[in-house]
């Protein structure tokens, strides 16, 4: 009962937000939005029991994705009005997407309507279950390779996107460390002995 | 005690039913808790704050604040009232909403964090087995409330400061993962307490030597790592940019006046104090006594706690005495060229130490 309540709660908070995503003018208050869509939806999945993929939707989107997208919307010149041309233009496509996307919701969500087979909805599983210990296990033993692969491709990713914007500048000013540390105080500085002048 | 809290849960059944009682209990009994941890925490920010002022007047061959209370005593308490009667000032074509949600945004992380870390053995408000994730999810979340204020605040000068911030933070917060990494690896668990107890073993622990069998020593390029990252991510001196009064005047906090701005300070504070007691529970065996003698056993096992976060935050203090300001591509190039390859090889060099023969840490 309390649970129940709880989810409602978590699942009204997350509807309200991911609408205000696609319907807020400004795009920083929009970013802004998605964060509390991606924490309620942690919050939803901790109610699940399932504390590391909520712990990990936190660090890595809330934590890490969404302060860079942040920081990059607020750098942009946004034009609102540039942004709504082409409305009607673009409608037929978007709808045609959303309808795929919502017949395919239907059809995971809806299974045991269309005949597919449905595995029971497992049970509670007690306070001495430990969410991580149990990924981490099936995750480095049953799903190795697949696990493996998909790190492997997002090695490549992060090389593709250095070495697309990787320029190589010559007019820069910058100075390097290195050197600046190496220098000696011959290299700058020369004490010169004299003797001592009188005062004529 | 536990008494006492049965018959409470007892009542609390009787009256609101099998259905609410229990669960009303557990609010209201965690909320207790949330107020027991929360308050010594701000009371330790306070005093942290003229701690601050005391020790680097005395670096600087000053007195430091004297007027207030005997010594100054008293004088946070009389910050905390002039900030309260000032002014809330709010910039025109600021985002009101999101100004005013800022400063609650960065202290609200700091103070959450607190709900997995143990005091002393079982004194703990939620001793749950992913507490180093949490704790890593939860103080993730501390830079937007720095982005926040600077973009809402509409100024040039607060907005350079979140974007140095926001960098800065993310840098900083990769190699302060692996860094934590590589402890959760020796230990074997991601849970607080267990990471302290398994300290507590080892060869030197059993001779007495206590304080050889922590993490400081086997990990000790990773607690360095560890610390400066964690001076760069609280955003204090050297690595302060975020604020350069020289450059940026006060950097994202410019525009914010009276109990805003004192939240600011406070989640500094609470997030000092927050990274010096993880530094002390993961790398310098939390609760646990240096040595194996009857006095160093006699001492609680909170002030233990307590004394080594008091010495990690007198060397923030001592940082912020003695180091001049570094240049902000400094800071970059120390974060991702030197520390995050340093941990980097340091998780393989534990990965592989781990396998040999050489092996130290038994498991848990």
């Amino acid at each position: 009962m309390f649970e129940t309540i709880v989810f409602y709660v978590f699942a009204a908070i997350l509807l309200f937000a991911a609408a205000r995503v696609i319907t807020a003018r400004n795009p920083v208050h929009a970013a802004l939005f998605l964060v509390l869509a991606f924490f309620t939806a942690a919050a939803i999945w901790l109610l699940l029991r399932a504390e590391f993929l909520a712990i990990a939707l936190v660090l890595v989107y809330v934590g890490a994705v969404m302060v860079l997208f942040l920081f990059v919307v607020m750098m942009l010149d946004i034009n609102l009005d540039r942004l709504r041309e082409g409305f009607w233009h673009h409608l037929p496509l978007g709808l045609a997407v959303a309808v795929v996307m919502l017949a395919e919701t239907v059809f995971v969500l809806g299974g045991r309507y269309f005949g597919l087979a449905t595995l029971p909805a497992p049970g509670d599983p007690g306070t001495a279950y430990n969410n991580t210990k149990e990924i981490g296990r099936v995750v480095y033993t049953d799903y190795i390779y697949p696990f493996e692969l998909s790190a492997v491709l997002l090695l490549v990713a992060i090389i593709a996107a250095i070495s697309l914007t990787l320029r190589r500048r010559t007019d820069t000013k910058a100075q390097n460390p290195a050197q600046q540390v190496a220098v000696k105080r011959q290299d700058r500085v020369r004490l010169v002995s004299m003797p001592a002048e009188k005062e004529e | 005690m536990s008494e006492i809290v049965h018959t409470f849960e007892g009542y609390s059944a009787a009256w609101f039913g099998p259905e609410w009682g229990p669960a009303l209990f557990l609010t209201v009994k965690t909320l207790l808790l949330i107020v027991a941890i929360a308050i010594p925490i701000i009371l330790c920010v306070a005093y942290l704050t003229l701690a601050e002022r005391k020790v680097i007047g005395y670096m600087q061959v000053r007195i430091g604040p004297n007027r207030v209370g005997w010594n100054g005593l008293l004088q946070p308490f009389a910050d905390v009232l002039k900030l309260l009667v000032k002014e809330v000032v709010v910039p025109t074509g600021a985002n009101r909403f999101l100004f005013v949600l800022a400063p609650m945004l960065s202290l609200m992380p700091a103070l959450a964090a607190w709900a997995v870390i143990p005091f002393a053995p079982e004194l703990v408000l939620a001793d749950i087995n992913a507490g180093l994730l949490y704790l890593l999810a939860i103080t993730s979340m501390g830079v937007y409330g720095v982005i926040i204020a600077g973009w809402a605040a509409n100024s040039k000068y607060a907005f350079l400061g979140a974007m140095r911030s926001a960098a800065q933070i993310v840098s900083y917060e990769i190699a302060m993962g692996f860094a934590l990494i590589c402890v959760l690896m020796v230990s074997q668990s991601l849970n607080i307490s267990d990471i302290v107890n398994g300290q507590g073993r080892g060869h030197f622990a059993e001779k007495g030597l206590n304080f050889l069998s922590w993490n400081w020593l086997p990990l000790f390029p990773m607690f360095l790592v560890y610390f400066i990252a964690a001076v760069a991510e609280t955003n204090r001196a050297p690595f302060d940019v975020a604020e350069g009064e020289s450059e940026i005047v006060a950097g994202f906090h410019v525009e914010y006046s009276g109990m805003t701005f004192a939240l600011f300070f406070l989640a500094e504070y609470a997030n000092m104090i927050l990274v010096s007691t993880l530094a002390a529970l993961m790398f310098l065996g939390g609760w646990l006594s240096p040595v194996d003698s009857t006095f160093a056993n006699a001492v609680p096992p909170i002030l233990w706690l307590a004394l080594k976060v008091a010495a990690l935050l007198f060397c923030f203090l001592w940082f912020r005495a003695t180091f001049p300001r570094y240049r902000y591509d400094q800071i970059m190039r120390l974060g991702w060229k030197i520390f995050i390859p340093l941990t980097l090889i340091w998780v393989a060099v534990i990965g592989i130490w781990m396998q040999t023969p050489y092996n130290i840490w038994s498991g848990s």
